[in-house]
Order: structure tokens, then C-alpha cells, then sequence
């Protein structure tokens, strides 16, 4: 705290009264300000919260009411637009899908929560990072329907067990918190990284879909799901319970023995 | 998904073909893997377990040993796969952990140099080896 210490104060004004039942946490936050700071510092507040909050409350609380300059990315709050991946306790979560209850140390302990941006991505502001890179690697692998030749005059009929093949990668939100916990995306940029892979999975798979080979092309490349180590962090991540490493396996088996 | 022509004129555009190296490289770790997970252990228990274990290795065991072509062979193989399999494995290591393009460079062909001075050297022993140079 230094170059901000003249604007520590909320954006919303003066604290709300404290609820019955509440906690005092504290919530270090790894922050970058590109305008005053030359390396990330660590800010820690402490603050009343509910066994029921969830993280991204604890952040709305510190930016309303005890520093106004937090930076966050965050929209719908309800883990579906995929906007606030950050690193909590060293492991990636959607702040709005992680309740403080399931944080909370074991009888009096005091229970620190460590927050950081999402690895491997530039860090813009505190837990705001660009998301470029990670758009560039998704829009590279084709995510949309690729046909050929005329266009049917009805739609594109596909049975329940064609769609089932893919079922699991539609479920996808982009929010990357996939791709920035694969340790071979942190050490070296060019990898596709496995949501990128996810979303071409959702096509290769599709029996509507008549692309799957430029797909397949694409991902064969050194940069491409070779790189992958199986370290099953991508699974372990994704809020969406997406099975990430089976899908790149199965992209690797199709490239295998060249068939989708 | 099969390759169904139900609109043969429709101009299709073909995949740019690129280099498989990386897929086969790939299926060469797994195979030279399970190989060398029989020829490792083997040559470990015969060398350090059988008949006394390391104590008996001298120079008359392994000229007995090389003797026979399929000693020979394994050991050939067992260079050979073990080589290549550690070294494509610590490729993929640089290509994954170096930061610049010149460093990613010379570590690999440090890596080169010393993988094929092995082998070579290593195969150049085996198939020149006399058991008689003592005398």
C-alpha cells in the first residue's frame, strides 16, 4: 500500500452493518497497478463475511466499501459467462462457484484466503489479465460449423448417440481456467492449450461438422495436443466439470489411427 | 464420421498437410517405452541379481556374453531405444521449459551431438569388440 493509500475507500461508501453469524476472514490478493507498481505486491484485508458467501462476494465487499481500486473481471456472477477465473488457494476457480464455507479452517483459526490472476496470461491490472492470447489460440482451431457444398434445405438431422460424442465439450464457457493451469501453457506460449482443444473437440466429433480434418490438421502440430503431459489439471480446473484431458486423449486417438 | 460424397461436386478444400513428427514421436515413447521396460528389467536382474549378481561381471562374462548375436542384439537395442526414447524425452522437456528461441536451439543440439555420440560409440564397441585384445 503505497501509492494507493490516498484512495483506500470503497466505491460504495461506508461499511454496511455486519450480519449476525458473521466471520472476520482475511483476503490476501496478489495486485499489479501498471501505472504506479514495477512488480505484483500482496494486499491483505480483513473482512466480515458469511460461511454462505462466496469469493466473489468477499472481492465485492472490498471493492464497495475498502478499496475502490480493486480491479476484477466479473459479469453474471452465477458461473455461467465464465468472466472470473482467478487463482484461489493456488488452485483456478470461478470466484462466484467457490463458497467461503468449503474455505474455512477447522475450529478458531484464523482462515487466510490467497487470490491471484489466472498464470500464464499478461496481467493488465491486480486479477484483470488478457485474455488475447487465449482468444487467439481458440479462434485457430476453427470453432464453427465448417460445411461443404450446398446448403440443405432443411436442418441437419444428427441421431442421440452422434450428439452424445460431443456432448461434454459444449459445455465449455471460455472462461480459462483450463488452459491457465497446464504447466506447458505457463513455460511456453505457443501451446494451443486445452480449451482451445475442448472447442475443437465439439466440432471434430460433430457428424454435421465436415471440417474435422483441417481440425486435425491443425492440431497435430508441434503446438498442438502432442504437448500435452496428461497432468489432468485442466480437469481438475474446469467449473464445468468437463472431462478436458479425455477429450484431448481423444483427439490424440483420432490423429492416431486417422479416423473421428 | 465417414467421408460420405452425397454432394460429390461441391468443391471441398483439403486439409493443408502437415508433418506427422510429432504424432510418431509421440507413439515411439509408448512403444520403445514397453520395450524397454522388458529389456531394462531383464538386463538388470541377469547383471545384478542372477548367478552372484554384480560380482561375477568381469571382462571374460561380458566377452562370453557378446559372443552370442543375441546378446549382441539386445544390447544394441537396448542402446538404441534407451537413447532415443530419454532423448526424445528431454526434447520435449527444452521445447516445453526454454524461453528463447536460440537457447531452445543450442540445448537441443547439445542434445543431438551427445545422443549420437553415444550410440555410435556404443555400437561401435559392440560390433568391434575382440574378445581377445588381452593377449
Amino acid at each position: 500500500m503505497t501509492a494507493t493509500a490516498e484512495t483506500t475507500a470503497g466505491s460504495r461508501g461506508s461499511q454496511p452493518p455486519v450480519p449476525d453469524g458473521a466471520v472476520t476472514v482475511t483476503v490476501k490478493i496478489r495486485r499489479f497497478n501498471p501505472e504506479f507498481d514495477d512488480e505484483p505486491r500482496w494486499d491483505s484485508f480483513d473482512i466480515p463475511a458469511l460461511p454462505s458467501d462466496r469469493v466473489l462476494n468477499l472481492l465485492h465487499y472490498i471493492k464497495w466499501y475498502v478499496d475502490g481500486t480493486l480491479t476484477f473481471r466479473r459479469s453474471c456472477a452465477h458461473g455461467i459467462c465464465g468472466s472470473d477465473a482467478m487463482r484461489i488457494n493456488g488452485v483456478n476457480r470461478l470466484a462466484c462457484k467457490v463458497l467461503l464455507k468449503d474455505l474455512l479452517q477447522k475450529g478458531d483459526k484464523q482462515t487466510t484466503i490467497t487470490i491471484e490472476p489466472i498464470k500464464g496470461l499478461p496481467v493488465n491490472k491486480d486479477l484483470l489479465v488478457d485474455m488475447e492470447p487465449f482468444f487467439e489460440a481458440f479462434r485457430a482451431v476453427k470453432p464453427y460449423l465448417v460445411t461443404y457444398g450446398n446448403e440443405p434445405t432443411r436442418e441437419r438431422i444428427q441421431s442421440v448417440a452422434d450428439r452424445e460424442r460431443f456432448d461434454d465439450t459444449t459445455k465449455c464457457i471460455l472462461c480459462a481456467c483450463c488452459t491457465t493451469s497446464c504447466p506447458v501453457y505457463w513455460t511456453e506460449g505457443s501451446y494451443f492449450g486445452p480449451a482451445a482443444i475442448v472447442n475443437a473437440h465439439r466440432f471434430i466429433f460433430d457428424s454435421r461438422d465436415e471440417g474435422a480434418e483441417e481440425r486435425l490438421d491443425i492440431l497435430n502440430d508441434i503446438d498442438g495436443v502432442w504437448r500435452c503431459r496428461t497432468t489432468f489439471n485442466c480437469t481438475d480446473a474446469c467449473p464445468r466439470g468437463i472431462q478436458v484431458t479425455k477429450a484431448i486423449q481423444e483427439v490424440k486417438r483420432a490423429l492416431l489411427f486417422k479416423r473421428v | 464420421m465417414s467421408l460420405a460424397l452425397d454432394k460429390p461436386r461441391s468443391p471441398r478444400r483439403p486439409a493443408a498437410r502437415r508433418s506427422n513428427g510429432e504424432l510418431y514421436s509421440w507413439l515411439f515413447m509408448r512403444l520403445s517405452g514397453l520395450l524397454l521396460v522388458v529389456l531394462v528389467l531383464g538386463h538388470l536382474f541377469i547383471m545384478n541379481i542372477l548367478d552372484g549378481g554384480v560380482h561375477k561381471i568381469n571382462f571374460g562374462f561380458v566377452a562370453g556374453r557378446w559372443a552370442s548375436p543375441f546378446w549382441q542384439f539386445w544390447d544394441l537395442a537396448m542402446l538404441w531405444l534407451a537413447q532415443i526414447h530419454g532423448g526424445n524425452g528431454v526434447r520435449t522437456v527444452i521445447n516445453d521449459y526454454a524461453r528463447k528461441d536460440s537457447t531452445r536451439f543450442w540445448l537441443k543440439m547439445l542434445l543431438y551431438v551427445s545422443m549420437v555420440l553415444i550410440i555410435s560409440l556404443g555400437t561401435f564397441v559392440i560390433f568391434t569388440f575382440d574378445p581377445n585384445i588381452s593377449n
